[in-house]
């Protein structure tokens, strides 16, 4: 009796698998669908500057795109990697499990080099635009990983020697006191003392939970500093920038922002920001062509502009889609390797970037800009936030390939 | 140029006062946590949340109705204490025979729902809120620049402060919220309701929370979490003055301000550690509290 129940469960399990798979099989053949995940911060500190304002940008890619037209069928899901590094591998590897091609965006610098190593495990394609660590194209590179939008070399390279250019010859930096924050200070030190300038003292903040900054700011005025250099994100960088309007510390220094996003900017008004120098690659008001971009996105993200975190998404997923159209839908599902491959032999070209290019070590090169935050009486209209003060050529914008101890380049 | 420890006695000094401005918010704050705790024995963890709507309701009657900051420190916590209210009568209330962790759990669960609807509505940057401008400037001091509108906080925290003690100690009202904390039935035998009594409360100090969320408004930015930045320092302050007790909670808000911002200049990155560490010897030397007293 026994036995026979065994058998009688085992073939109805073996059945259970014999009808169920020759049906996905078939729909696999019917129709290849390619699918992109768009996974970031839905919930947390990032959730503005990335958010669902990727996901619209994605889709824009898609509707610009023509997919449709083009009879590739493609599908966008999106998820919230909550900042946590765990939580980002695990979604990854269950959306590459479950037929995702691509993920775009991801910021957080732990949970990119996470799915980083995720994608390359199972051979699919990463899109990074939201984290900053230099990492992704530098030591811990990989064939299947592609960085756009910025880096924390880029933003300490434009915002560092810019500023020294410009006088700011002294500095003093606010330090959040973690991975990111130390990187950042060590990058911008480097190239302010390469510039000519001189670093007088730093102070390493807790990380997170530090709301009051106003001490912190004024041992930076005791220093005597010219520029005070916030190596911080997010909140931490708002609630700097609006203590030291209100202690009269930017009285006597300029404060320089890291990493800054036009979102921060939005939540400080242009009363207590204005002044402020920063980087970054996109401005929504920069050229026609980010116009352009800008006004089609818009009734996508109502009442916002987007950032350059969010813009990134939608280059990267625009370059992806060409390649895929080239390269056929069948083949690019094949392997991720072999599409990142294509797409760093196929020049970029979009509204948010201009034209631009991937280099072997995965890196997206664009010009980057030094902006500097408008005077209230100088905003025309809502969004309208930044001049621009510098544009830094591609070439000159990111880390030189040959320093970034990429394995990938032979050198 | 004095020097003391090696640090330069004017930023010496300024730290200080930014200690004792920060104080002032931890004393707010741990100050209505302390008077629910007490009279309530709810561990009401939605204080933060609480107070991140105090700032943002502030916000709201100036985008929304073009009301100021003057009306906004009256009406926000006005209207998030009459939330409070509908809150202790809707879900508070049903737990007050059970063990505290349920209390616990509920308002933290309540401080979560809130916090991500407003997150959800406003995003996670925050909004900007203007210092009214009859307390924009500063004045220097000599050793540091005071801008005016910290200065007014802590006056206004200290009279809040000093408001609810009296209140609660000097009062026929404190007196029978006293005596109902102690024997609730007796006190009802004598024809008070209690039950009202205790609504007021919660709401009196949620509206205190509010009232800190206002004043903290043009300092940090209006923005969903700003409450839970908070929050876990407070409680340590409410742990260390002495779980209930009024007085504790100001003077212990107060002076673990000033010990933070003397941490800021000797070691930065211990500022937000040491007040858990003051906690701890405390708890070790005095399980009750610095003020409390042993049930």
């Amino acid at each position: 009796m026994a036995i026979a129940r065994r058998e009688l469960i085992g073939s109805m399990a073996a059945a259970g698998v014999a009808s169920t798979l020759p049906i996905t099989y078939a729909r696999a053949q019917a129709k290849p669908k390619i699918r992109i995940g768009v996974l970031n911060d839905m919930s947390g500190p990032y959730r503005d500057i990335t958010g669902m304002g990727s996901v619209a940008c994605t889709q824009q890619a898609l509707q610009d795109f023509g997919a449709s037209n083009k009879g590739i069928e493609v599908e966008v899901i999106f998820g919230d990697h909550q900042n946590k590094p765990d939580v980002g591998a695990a979604i990854a590897r269950q959306w590459y499990d479950q037929g995702v091609d691509m993920i775009v965006d991801v910021p957080t610098s732990s949970v990119a080099l996470a799915v980083s190593a995720v994608a390359r495990q199972k051979d699919k394609v990463f899109m990074d635009s939201g984290a900053g660590t230099s990492d992704l194209t530098g030591k811990l590179c990989n064939p299947n990983t592609v960085h756009v939008t910025y880096d924390t070399w880029m933003l300490a390279h434009a915002t560092g020697a810019a500023m020294v250019k410009a006088g700011g010859i002294t500095w003093f930096f606010i330090t959040a006191d973690y991975a990111f924050g130390h990187a950042l200070q060590r990058d911008t030190s480097n190239f302010v003392i390469q510039a000519g300038g001189k670093v007088l003292g730093s102070v390493n903040t807790p990380f997170p939970g530090t709301t009051d900054f106003s001490s912190y700011l004024l041992q930076a005025q005791a220093s005597g500093a010219k520029v005070i250099g916030l190596c911080n994100a997010g909140t931490d960088t708002i609630n700097c920038i609006k203590q030291a309007h209100e202690f009269g510390v930017t009285k006597t220094a300029r404060i320089a922002g890291l990493l800054v996003f036009i979102s921060d900017i939005h939540a400080l008004g242009l009363q207590i920001a204005q002044g402020l120098v920063l980087s970054g690659t996109f401005y929504w008001n920069l050229n026609p062509r980010t116009r352009a971009f800008s006004e089609r996105v818009a009734p996508k993200m109502p009442g916002v502009r987007p950032g350059m975190a969010q813009a990134g998404c939608y280059a990267a997923t625009l370059h992806y889609l060409k390649t895929v159209a080239a390269m056929g839908v069948v083949e690019a599902k094949r392997s991720g390797a072999e599409t990142v491959a294509r797409m760093k032999a196929m020049p970029m070209d979009d509204d948010v970037f201009g034209p631009g290019s991937i280099r072997a070590d995965g890196r997206a090169v664009h010009p980057a800009y030094l902006f500097e935050v408008k005077k209230p009486e100088e905003s025309k209209e809502p969004w309208d936030y930044y001049n621009v003060l510098a544009e830094i050529p591609a070439n000159e914008a990111f880390r030189p390939i040959n320093e970034g101890s990429c394995p990938l380049v032979h050198a | 140029m004095i020097t003391i420890l090696g640090v330069p006695g004017p930023l010496l000094f300024g730290q200080l006062l930014l200690g004792l401005i920060n104080g002032a918010f931890y004393a707010m704050l741990s100050l209505g946590l302390s008077v629910i705790f007490g009279l309530l024995n709810i561990i009401n963890f939605a204080h933060g949340a609480l107070f991140m709507m105090g700032a943002f309701v502030a916000w709201m009657l100036l985008n929304y109705l073009g009301l100021g900051y003057w009306w906004a420190l009256v009406l926000s916590p006005l209207i998030v204490g009459i939330f409070g209210l509908i809150l202790e009568r809707t879900l508070i209330k049903h737990l007050y025979k059970l063990d505290h962790l349920y209390g616990l759990l509920l308002t933290f669960g309540l401080a979560l729902v809130i916090e991500g609807l407003f997150r959800n509505k406003y995003g996670s940057s925050g909004m900007p809120y203007q210092i009214p401008p009859e307390l924009e400037g500063a004045t220097n001091l000599g050793f540091m620049f005071l801008p005016n509108y910290r200065g007014w906080v802590v006056f206004a925290a200290l009279i809040a402060c000093l408001g609810t003690w009296l209140l609660i100690e000097k009062t026929k009202l404190g007196a029978l919220l006293r005596a109902a904390t102690e024997n609730a039935p007796l006190v009802q035998a004598f024809g008070v309701n209690v039950p009202r009594l205790v609504t007021l409360t919660y709401a009196g100090g949620v509206a205190l929370a509010a009232f800190a969320g206002v004043l903290a408004a043009p300092i940090y930015s209006v923005n969903p979490n700003m409450g839970s930045n908070f929050i876990n320092t407070v409680f340590a302050v409410v742990v260390i003055g002495g779980m209930g007790s009024i007085m504790g909670s100001i003077v212990t808000g107060f002076s673990l301000g000033v010990i933070e911002g003397l941490t800021k200049v000797f070691y930065p990155q211990a500022s937000e550690t040491v007040i858990f560490v003051v906690m701890a010897i405390v708890l070790l030397a005095r399980p009750a509290g610095l003020f409390g007293r042993t049930a």
